[in-house]
């Protein structure tokens, strides 16, 4: 006997991730998913621009790895209100997991709430997690051919940063052919070139940030 | 293999809300601008099948193409995963309108008398 099922693989994380979004709305709070390979400096990159916006917005970081809580303890350090999330061998978050872990946080007293994703550049895209937008960091040791090889990490960001541009002279990093890869992808995604080491660029890229939290934040006043 | 455990998840939900007592077979959609490698998922069902409904069940899955229409000209394109600029005007105001599904189609499942029919017929 056949039976039509006709529905998506990942209704089940797609429901979860509708309810996270629903709840992040009524709080007014605006959750930032952050994508990147190991290594990329996705703490080091959320650590610069949560520096730069000081105490202009309430925020919490939630950390997703597979193990450890060496970078929950790494934003603690720096008085910044974090959860840590151990996927167990997971290599994405799913939306159940930021479900948990927005339990763990007084949602109602948050405008940002950033999710920085396990680091991978495959595994987290097809898993919505209810966030307000995705960001995607690329950086310049890894190669100027990342969205060739990535591409649909690249094709759903809202924001690529280009991070640890101050190292550009070390490498060989043709800038221009990874800005026409990414914008093959992706027609509308700002990139911004950053350096979270140096602070080169995150204010540019942190006042966007910024004009979409308020914006959130202003349509649930 | 999250997503292979969620079709079977999904799939073994609906075979036991049925009263089936063995899944022949499962059709599923993939598209080519989804991360997900159709050779991944059948050597995943391998994998996690044996135990449950589904063991030795077929997974057939149907791979959709890109395509995309131009917000500017409007004209609709074909594209491989790597480039979604409009072939006609060359924007890259792009909207993907296939190739980006994850479905479960259908599954074939044996009732507890179509396990007896198919042992009198065979």
């Amino acid at each position: 006997m056949e039976i039509d099922l006709s529905r998506p693989i990942l209704e089940r994380n797609d429901t979860l991730a509708a309810a996270n979004r629903v709840r992040l709305a009524a709080t007014g709070t605006f959750a930032l998913d952050v994508l990147a390979s190991p290594g990329a400096g996705k703490t080091t990159t959320i650590l610069a621009t949560l520096a730069f916006l000081g105490d202009r917005f309430r925020v919490a970081v939630i950390e997703g790895d597979i193990a450890s809580r060496v970078d929950a303890e790494k934003v603690k350090a720096s008085g910044i209100m974090a959860v840590q999330i151990n996927t167990g061998g997971a290599c994405h978050l799913e939306a159940d997991m930021v479900s948990r872990a927005l339990d763990a946080l007084p949602l109602e007293e948050l405008d940002l709430v950033v999710l920085e994703n396990v680091g991978n550049l495959v595994c987290p895209i097809e898993f919505d997690l209810g966030q307000s937008a995705r960001i995607v960091i690329a950086s310049v040791p890894e190669g100027d051919d990342k969205p060739l090889k990535y591409p649909s990490i690249f094709a759903i960001a809202d924001a690529v940063l280009l991070n640890k541009v101050d190292a550009a002279p070390v490498f060989d990093f043709d800038e221009t052919a990874f800005t026409q890869g990414v914008r093959n992808l992706n027609g509308a995604a700002p990139i911004f070139r950053v350096s979270a080491k140096t602070g080169e660029g995150i204010g540019e890229w942190a006042e966007w940030l910024a004009e979409r939290v308020n914006a959130v934040r202003a349509s649930s006043l | 293999m999250g997503v292979t455990q969620e079709i079977l998840n999904a799939i073994t939900q609906a075979a036991e809300g049925a009263g089936a007592t063995r899944i022949n077979s499962v059709r599923v959609t993939i598209g080519e601008l989804t991360e997900i490698v159709p050779d991944a998922l059948q050597f995943a069902w391998e994998a996690l099948t044996p135990g449950t409904l589904a063991e030795g069940s077929v997974l057939e899955v149907v791979e959709t193409g890109g395509r995309s229409i131009c917000l500017d000209c409007t004209k609709e394109f074909s594209h491989d995963r790597f480039e979604r600029r409009c072939t006609s005007c060359g924007s890259y105001a792009t909207k993907v309108i296939s190739g980006d599904e994850l479905l479960i189609d259908d599954i074939d499942v044996d009732l507890a008398e179509d396990a007896s029919d198919g042992e009198a017929e065979g």
